[in-house]
């Protein structure tokens, strides 16, 4: 199964490449990996995207919370939670495809961020099968490059009873 | 006052009690020696290879319980430490491994003798730091000795740039550390515990398997209570030798590859295993979905990581061995002792008769030594006081099986990374601690010759440790298996030309001594106790003995050869790996 973990951890360097190596060293693979600053500079967080057994898993999120600098992994799996990546993507489309490719960003709620004669370059954020659904439309309009992010996902509040 | 970098870091090293540090100088790291030329309270002893360096700090911490400290130069210097910290991580030991680094400015810039080494360590190591404020560097320390010695003990690498241990700064040794992402949890859970001691006061078939843990733990005295209170037999893995007296009653000794017939009997055929600060390491477990069928485990570790990474646990305890034993025996106590006594009395019938009918055994021969007659009679000599360090392979499981051991860290082995070259050096670390202890290292001809020249650091430090080389001219554990799985294609086992290690232990200015027939043992025991110095005792051992029993890698592990039987004949067992 497809597991969205949160880890919590110190602002240091070097951190990334531990919780990297960790993954590499034990033979587990990262889908995706995202990593920016918390509100406290000091502490950052990772969202990374892992695929295994649940008896992997429950080892990956004790090795990862084993690492010192680590201060603490959630795994969002079974818990309600939202989930965004953004992909910015540069389409090229022949003259009488260019009011259909506004029209479906503008279908996607994307946003033009760039523009050049032959090119529209659009941002577009949400979960992975809408990033998906848009890349698949796009490309017959073709699609000179594009790149994703990694996923960042936050635990849903619970609403109080 | 500022004081330098350097002074900065011995300071620190005296205020974490630290006495002896194992080295070796080089450039970036003389400004750290010229401070130490003044540090009487800290000796330094000058190894003749990294290596040996940090298998010493390691033998010292393993034989004392304190934190063993290596100090060695950048690049060159610093790689050849990741074989030691990498040994050290395996067995979770504690040591502090202080390497120099180019200075700040030119880290990156592909300087003379400059290596990564915080990237090169960091996945064999506990954790590790790149000093890059000369104000950090007191702090760094205290929290490198936290680290390595608490939780899981392990290796700690400090890499320390030229500019920093040069430069000056104030010296302030922090009274506390606040690292709010590592607290290990050393206190059971008491509910789970209460849970584990319904289970064995009903238990018919029980067996408690002890590791290293125990040992680490200083759990000795609470397994033992346990052991005894419950009439549990104990089965200690290699790592765990020592943590349960051999000769006790309860005792089954080592399980596994290389275990007793009985113990792995005991753990096949119990209904509970007792696991405690053991991690169910493939040489344990053999296959593993045929390893303790009809048993329910309880796994005691401080290491939420060794739960359930190999075997199923029906119930998890994350805690300190030692903590979670004696929260055990208070519950126990309560209970009805005779309850037990009674269920318990066929199970201690069954294993007797496991132990009568195959105990460890060789045969004795007039004209040829037998490595195992070696080691009872080093075990007779010495009355089973001393401290007793291995190679890796046959020499290993010989010392193992053989050697009767009665207390903690008194068997320093290298057990998860199974390091050719550990014992020597850590017999010399052992020995720093413990100058008035007879040290033994028990080698093979293939082993002690990948450090030898720690010699030179034995004669000139007056460490008088005795090595007894297993010689049998071959790399005997890869020729056990060679012979029983690849058809006897000795393919590059054969060491040919061995040194003539008497003359090369005169050459050092140590002793040499050779035994070449089962009368010859004895007396050069006896010499080789009798002397003051270092010893090397050449041992002519028959070459073609193996290690019995032997459980092939990747069969259920009650499925053991023995010397008895035809080996090649059975096909079922080359199918194996």
């Amino acid at each position: 199964m497809r597991h969205t973990i949160s880890i919590l951890v110190e602002n240091k360097f070097g951190v990334l490449s531990r919780v990297a190596g960790l993954f590499s060293g034990r033979g587990y693979n990262i889908e995706s990996i995202s990593v920016g600053e918390t509100l406290d500079p000091k502490i950052s967080v990772m969202t990374i995207v892992t695929k295994g057994e649940e008896a992997i898993v429950e080892q990956i999120t004790k090795q990862l919370n084993k690492l010192i600098d680590v201060i603490k992994v959630q795994d969002l799996f079974e818990i309600d939670h939202v989930e965004r990546e953004m992909v910015l993507i540069k389409v090229a489309p022949p003259q009488q495809l260019k009011a259909e490719a506004l029209r479906l960003a503008e279908i996607f709620r994307g946003r033009v961020v760039d523009s050049s004669q032959k090119t529209y370059t659009i941002e577009i954020t949400g979960d992975e099968k809408k990033i998906e659904a848009f890349v698949e439309l796009m490309k017959p309009m073709g699609v000179k490059e594009f790149v994703r992010s990694g996923k960042i996902a936050i635990a849903r509040e619970k609403a109080k009873q | 006052m500022k004081i330098t970098g350097s002074q900065i870091i011995v300071e620190s090293l005296k205020k974490e009690g630290v006495k002896h540090i194992f080295g070796y100088p080089g450039g970036v790291v003389l400004n750290i020696f010229d401070a130490l030329y003044d540090a009487k309270d800290i000796q330094l002893i000058l190894t003749r290879h990294e290596q040996g360096a940090t298998h010493m700090a390691d033998g010292y911490a393993r034989s004392t319980g304190k934190v063993g400290v290596a100090l060695v130069t950048s690049g060159p210097g610093a790689t050849n430490t990741v074989t030691g910290i990498a040994t050290a991580a395996m067995d979770s030991i504690p040591i502090v491994v202080l390497t120099g680094q180019v200075p700040t400015m030119l880290i990156g810039n592909d300087a003379f003798q400059e290596a990564d080494i915080v990237g090169i360590t960091r996945p064999c190591c506990k954790y590790n730091y790149l000093v890059k404020d000369i104000n950090d560097l007191a702090y760094t320390i205290k929290e490198a000795f936290h680290i390595a010695s608490s939780g899981r003990p392990g290796p700690v690498v400090i890499d320390l740039p030229k500019d920093i241990s040069a430069g000056t700064g104030k010296f302030h040794w922090p009274d506390k550390l606040n690292i709010r992402s590592y607290n290990p949890t050393l206190e059971g859970n008491r509910w789970m515990i209460e849970k584990a001691a319904e289970k064995i006061s009903r238990s018919k078939k029980p067996v408690i398997i002890a590791g290293g843990g125990v040992i680490l733990s200083g759990a000795s005295d609470e397994l033992r209570i346990f052991a005894e209170h419950t009439d549990i037999p104990v089965t200690t893995t290699l790592m765990g030798i020592g943590a349960f007296p051999t000769e006790h009653h309860l005792s089954l000794g080592m399980p596994g590859m290389h275990g007793t017939y009985y113990a792995n009997m005991a753990i096949q055929e119990s209904d509970l295993l007792i696991a405690v600060g053991m991690r169910f390491d493939d040489r344990v477990t053999g296959k593993l979905d045929a390893f303790a069928p009809n048993a329910e485990i309880i796994h005691i570790d401080i290491d939420p990581t060794s739960i359930r990474k190999n075997v199923d646990v029906d119930i998890p305890i994350v805690g300190d061995s030692t903590k979670v034993l004696f929260t055990l025996n208070q519950i126990l106590k309560d209970k009805d002792k005779p309850q037990w006594d009674e269920v318990r009395k066929a199970w201690i019938k069954q294993l007797d008769e496991w132990k009568k009918a195959r105990p460890l055994s060789y045969r004795f021969e007039e004209n040829i030594i037998k490595p195992q007659y070696v080691i009872e009679k080093l075990y007779e000599a010495t009355g089973g006081d001393a401290i007793i360090t291995t190679e890796v392979g046959q020499n290993q499981m010989w010392a193992a099986q053989f050697f009767k051991f009665k207390k903690p860290r008194t068997f320093l082995t290298s057990g998860g990374l199974g390091t050719m070259g550990y014992g020597f050096p850590a017999a010399l670390g052992a020995q720093v601690a413990f100058p008035d202890k007879t040290v033994i290292d028990i080698a093979g001809d293939g082993s002690i010759q990948m450090n030898i020249q720690e010699l030179a650091t034995a004669v000139i430090y007056s460490l008088p440790v005795k090595v007894a080389i297993l010689n049998n001219h071959y790399l005997g554990m890869v020729r056990q298996w060679q012979e029983l799985f690849f058809n006897e294609r000795y393919s590059h086992s054969y060491l040919n030309e061995v040194p003539n290690f008497v003359k090369l232990a005169e050459a050092y200015g140590a002793v040499g001594l050779r035994a070449e027939k089962p009368s010859d043992v004895e007396p050069v025991i006896r010499e080789a106790l009798s002397v003051r110095k270092p010893v090397f005792m050449d041992f002519v051992i028959d070459w073609k003995e193996k290690v019995y029993p032997m459980v092939p890698a990747g069969a259920p592990i009650d499925q053991m050869l023995f010397d008895e039987q035809p080996k090649k004949e059975d096909k079922k067992l080359k199918a194996v790996k």
